[in-house]
């Protein structure tokens, strides 16, 4: 069934709009297959996805259950991380914590990307004042200190997921604008686009359907590459007590209050620095395979 | 020559217009926050009427549009208003704390650049290779840790067990106030006045913050002199360089790199800029006194002279460097219009 | 990089560094030098009238002197300082204090009865933040000229409103408010009608046992020895390093490069209890970790709401597991080490009982509330097991964490329902907590005044009663007696569950003696620290 699939798919001479779409995609998937190091990050992304969807199925204990004889516990059998510093165990706190900062993650970019898209596509493309305008207001929010601006914006709002989410949503969009804004420019000239206006598409057409895709793969790209850099955001905000409230087990917060046992019982910070670690290390290694593979000026 | 004039002008416009909206933006900020900033002057305990006085005196019971325009007023006049916490005038504040940071970053950035730049060649001549996966895995472990994590763990290897490095602060407490200050960077002044026993004590007190933070943003600018050279390296004029039979490091220096190096101006810049904002949580461990950590304390007290005037400062460099680096790109690369 | 020794080692090599060698650093700091390692970000002001927190107090403290100051051994005893002796008049509105002889300031003036009276009145006149503990005798700028003068060079006559205890009195004049600080020079260097408050900001002008050289924010404090003052050690200088780190702290102290270390936590001092390199103080503070309920919230109207919170929280266990080096259980108003406090702590863990008070109170399958409380440890963890424990009976708490400023300015504003939150004593008299817990006079909300109890909608005016009988008390140990009976009734009449008390511990390197601390900031001196 696969091999039907795939010869289907990889036909040099395709016979519907779909199977053209289809063989690219399954062409693109071909080549990051052959990247160890994107697959390496693939694998550790969906293994975090996985572990954290299953995490009542796997915690062995209640995340937010307290065993104040057993706090600062080194690893063991009982508790294979350790407990933490109101005997909770840490492990239970990682699986369950993988939800809370995926999901932030994820949040926040579903909620940035198509923003900057929608911008910088649209600045770039009419150009004139409406271009001057955005990208000023662009350029405000990327001038602005970023810790700061998310800083404020909980401290604004009730300190949680939510407004950690729409902090660091609000500080992290620019860049997308920027770039939607730089391949706009590049392709709006271009004979194509031309050909559409001829055909009498109304420009809102012309920039959703047929400029907002062609930035999709450096906004994919930088989406992945920024993933990490959200992590450790949420990981600040948190260190500054303004992101995922106790008990949650986000990993930022976790790292933030086993600070101050670092030097003594360091096993507490060890683990949700691993986990951030590794997280970011996976999406950037997808990142930059995706790069290879999608970025229209190389092959 | 008028089109230049007005080039400049709506250069200068736009820069006016960038900062205008920054002030907006953080005065909004300021009354937005949850804390009342009357409390980090008086102090929660003083009574009811003390604190009504008070508020008046700072002019906190006007309309937020009125402290607003009288705020610019002052700002035309150079006036940043006061801070409450450090009893200084922000622009006094901000030039003392400023230079700390500046110097932290300015280091950071070089170390950074000098090591990340040929790393991320290296990486792309080798593409695939081991030699390849394991510099992109060094340097992108530095951005995945939270910097506290590093800064911590490097004060004690470096300078608890191992003693080769200074521990917290910025200068011995024999050194405090001893060097005359000119540029507010120590590195410089103590050089520049004689004085090599404060030179010593400054460098090795800047080793440690200064690796961290170089460290940090090593992974941007390795990851995209990497991405760069790549492109570069495939490009049709490197491949007719080739084919004409140029060895392969003539090819990658003489050919592929100018190319690169204009498009990492930007990437240098954004780093820079990031640094400046960025180095709050290492100025706090490493008890460095510069304006992360003045910015992050006057916030957290509702204290917005303080706040608006860092903010500003750090978005006018921002918008510098981005138009230079602008500038630099327009000029060296005719494909973009 | 070197070290400082492989540097000062090979620096010997070279004639032209030789000058490096005289400063003999193979201790890590200068013997006349004491160093200290202290978080330095709170501080807003170092005059003395206007200091509020508490590191800015205690840099005051080791600056001024004031009239009396409370004994170190027995707080219920006022000794006499800058006042040798005094008397109160039989209308118990007028007080004479007779000034001692031969004390001079740091510039070399002669401290007398008019720098004393001046002192007074600049602080009742530039009426800032602590202003009150003075100006609650009924003094303010237009009468205290009268209100508190001197009659000669050598006696000082205050005047008071109404009838006054002088324990109460001298207690107040103890507080840094009442410090004495030189009129000569802080007249001399006063713009408009400041009274000198911008130049003494950051300057100093006193009779302690220092003076400021600088203050350098969110840097450092450098104090110098007082040449006329009553320091008699071997240092000649203090400086205080802010470092915010805890575990930066700990780093430089084990290397030697501070003396002291002033913020460790308590994982940090519990390692450092079997190091033989560091001694170790403690002090109870007088100061009040608390959960505090506001009665304007429907479900926290009922006192038996009050008592259910309160027989449901674990004291011991949080007390032992997260605290037990920093704090003790205290759960009265008045801190132990003031006088008048009531040191017995009746309620336990008990979720039986706090279920079924909370059922009588008509909630037998409990609520859901909100708890604010501050973001800096241990906070968080105390509030994390105050939600444990009222899960347990029923209550579901919401914790919010923010800013320390951040919470307070939510309290004052009333928008709190549970709050998690810490008080500090501002002068060494009970009533000082009692007046801000207990007395409410006006509940709306344009009172024009808002106390502590203001701020959670607590009037009760039976406790009102018995706290303004207490301050009033002229007999000294009844005084005493009426505040322990007032604490008995509060503990189960009020919305405020009193939790812990702190300690503060001062981590020094062997061969660092003499430090002193009290329970209150501004007592902690350096008067007598010594290295050997």
């Amino acid at each position: 069934m696969l091999a039907t699939f795939r010869n289907w798919a990889l036909d040099e001479m395709p016979s519907s709009r779909r199977q053209a779409a289809w063989g690219r995609r399954y062409r693109t998937w071909l080549a990051l297959r052959a990247n160890p190091l994107a697959m390496i990050g693939l694998f550790i992304i969906l293994t975090c996805v996985i572990l954290s969807v299953l995490a009542p199925l796997l915690a062995p204990y209640d995340p937010a259950a307290q065993n104040l004889e057993l706090r600062l516990a080194r690893p063991s059998i009982d508790h294979l991380f350790g407990t933490d510093e109101l005997g909770r165990d840490i492990l239970s706190r990682i699986l369950y914590g993988g939800r809370v900062t995926l999901g932030m993650v994820v949040t926040v970019v579903v909620l940035v990307a198509p923003l900057g898209l929608a911008v910088g596509c649209i600045a770039g493309y009419f150009g004139g004042w409406v271009d001057t305008l955005l990208m000023r207001v662009t350029d405000v929010f990327l001038a602005f200190p970023r810790l700061i601006l998310a800083l404020a914006f909980v401290a604004a709002l009730r300190p949680g997921v939510e407004s950690a989410i729409l902090a660091i949503a609000l500080t992290a969009w620019p860049p997308y604008a920027r770039i939607a804004r730089a391949e706009t420019l590049t392709v709006r000239n271009a004979d194509f686009i031309a050909a559409c206006r001829l055909t009498g598409a109304s420009p809102w057409r012309i920039v959703a359907r047929h400029i907002a895709p062609m930035c999709i793969p450096s906004l994919t790209v930088r989406v992945t590459l920024d993933m990490s850099s959200i992590i450790i955001t949420a990981a600040s905000l948190g260190f500054l007590g303004m992101g995922a409230q106790p008990p949650s087990p986000e990993w930022g917060a976790m790292i933030a209050t086993a600070k101050q046992y670092l030097l003594q019982q360091w096993w507490v910070a060890v683990a949700p620095c691993v986990a951030i670690l590794l997280t970011s290390l996976a999406f950037n290694f997808l990142g930059d395979g995706l790069r290879d593979v999608l970025d229209p000026k190389h092959s | 020559m008028s089109g230049r004039i007005k080039s400049l002008g709506a250069l200068l416009g736009s820069v006016l217009a960038t900062l205008f909206g920054l002030a907006i933006v953080t005065f909004m900020i300021g009354r937005v926050m949850p804390v009342d900033p009357v409390i980090a002057a008086v102090g929660d305990n003083a009574p009811e009427a003390v604190i009504q006085r008070t508020r008046i005196e700072m002019g906190l019971d006007q309309p937020i549009v009125v402290q607003f325009l009288r705020y610019l007023g002052d700002v035309v006049r150079g006036d940043f208003g006061n801070s409450i916490l450090t009893r200084n005038p922000v622009t006094t504040d901000i030039a003392h704390y400023f230079p700390a940071t500046m110097e932290l970053a300015t280091y950071a950035l070089l170390l950074a650049v000098v090591i990340g730049v040929p790393l991320g060649i290296w990486a792309a001549v080798r593409q695939g290779s081991l030699t390849d996966q394991v510099i992109r895995i060094v340097c992108l472990a530095g951005h995945s840790v939270p910097v506290f994590v590093l800064a911590l763990l490097a004060l004690l290897v470096f300078y608890a067990w191992l003693g080769v490095a200074a521990g917290p602060g910025r200068q011995d407490i024999l050194y405090q106030d001893m060097v005359p200050v000119v540029t507010g960077f120590l590195t410089i002044d103590t050089i520049l006045a004689g004085d090599w026993g404060a030179f010593h004590d400054a460098v090795s007190h800047l080793v440690l913050p200064v690796s961290i933070l170089s460290y940090f943003s090593m992974a941007y600018i390795t990851r995209m002199t990497r991405a760069f050279m790549l492109e570069a390296l495939h490009g049709e004029f490197i491949v007719a360089a080739r084919a004409k039979g140029l060895s392969g490091a003539r090819v990658v220096m003489g050919h592929a790199f100018p190319t690169v190096a204009v498009q990492l101006i930007t990437v240098i810049a954004l780093t820079y800029a990031g640094l400046l904002e960025g180095a709050v949580v290492t100025e706090t461990v490493f008890a460095w006194p510069g304006l992360g950590q003045y910015l992050t304390i006057s916030l957290m007290n509702a204290d917005m002279n303080p706040v608006v005037g860092a903010t500003l400062l750090i978005g006018l460099i921002y918008v510098v460097l981005n138009l230079l680096a602008d500038f630099l790109y327009r000029v060296f690369d005719p494909r973009v219009k | 990089m070197l070290s400082r020794r492989q540097f000062i080692a090979a620096s010997a090599a070279f004639p032209a560094l030789s000058y490096l060698s005289m400063t003999k650093v193979f201790a890590a700091t200068p013997k006349n030098v004491l160093v200290v390692a202290q978080q330095l970000d709170n501080m807003t002001s170092l005059d003395p009238h206007e200091s509020y927190e508490a590191v800015g107090s205690e840099i005051c403290g080791n600056m001024y002197q004031q009239l009396v100051s409370p004994s170190f051994e027995d707080p219920n005893v006022v000794e006499p300082q800058v006042a040798e002796s005094w008397s109160a008049g039989e209308d118990g509105k007028t007080f004479t204090f007779k000034i001692r002889k031969g004390l001079k300031f740091s510039s070399g003036g002669d401290l007398t009865a008019e720098d004393c009276a001046w002192s007074l009145q600049r602080c009742v006149a530039l009426n800032k933040g602590p202003a009150f503990i003075l100006t609650q005798f009924g003094w303010n700028a237009e009468n205290v000229a009268e209100g508190i003068r001197a009659t000669d060079a050598e006696t000082l006559v205050l005047t008071t409103a109404e009838p006054t205890s002088i324990g109460f009195l001298l207690y107040c004049l103890s507080a840094n408010v009442g410090s004495v600080v030189e009129k000569a020079v802080v007249s001399a260097n006063a713009v408009d009608d400041d009274w000198g408050n911008g130049w003494l900001q950051k300057n100093s002008a006193g009779s302690g046992a220092f003076t400021l050289q600088v203050w350098r924010p969110s840097d450092a404090v450098t104090m110098q020895i007082n040449p006329n003052g009553g320091y008699k050690g071997s240092l000649e200088r203090v400086i205080l390093r802010h470092i915010a780190d805890p575990s930066a702290q700990l780093l430089t102290l084990q290397q030697g490069d501070v003396d002291i270390a002033r913020n460790l936590t308590s994982e940090q001092i519990k390692t450092l209890q079997d190091d033989p390199n560091i001694v170790l103080l403690r002090k109870g503070q007088a100061s009040l970790v608390h959960v505090t309920m506001n009665v304007g919230h429907e479900k926290l109207k009922n006192p038996k709401v009050w008592e259910a919170v309160k027989w449901a929280l674990d004291y011991e266990g949080i007390q032992k597991n997260i605290l037990s080096v920093t704090h003790e259980v205290h759960q009265a108003v008045v801190p132990k080490g003031l006088p008048g406090a009531y040191d017995e702590n009746p309620f336990q863990k008990d979720s039986a009982k706090a279920k079924a008070l909370l059922a009588e109170a008509g909630f037998p399958d409990g609520f859901s509330i909100d708890m604010d409380h501050y973001s800096a440890q241990p906070y968080p963890d105390i509030a994390q097991t105050v939600q444990a424990n009222l899960a347990e009976i029923g209550i579901k708490v919401n914790l919010l964490a923010a800013e320390n400023r951040q919470v307070l300015t939510k309290m004052r504003a009333r928008q709190h329902q549970m709050i998690l939150a810490a008080w500090g004593t501002d002068y060494f008299d009970p009533h000082a907590n009692v007046d801000a817990f207990c007395i409410n006079h006006d509940d709306s909300d344009d009172a024009p005044n808002k106390p502590f109890a203001w701020r959670s909608h607590f009037k009760d005016d039976a406790v009102m009663a018995m706290a303004i009988a207490a301050r009033d008390e002229k007999d000294p140990q009844k005084r005493l007696d009426l505040y322990v009976e007032l604490q008995k009734h509060l503990m189960h009449n009020s919305p405020y569950a009193i939790m812990m008390q702190p300690f503060t511990t001062v981590a020094c390197r062997t061969g660092v003696e003499g430090m002193r601390l009290s329970a209150i900031s501004s007592g902690h001196s350096y008067t007598e620290v010594t290295k050997s």
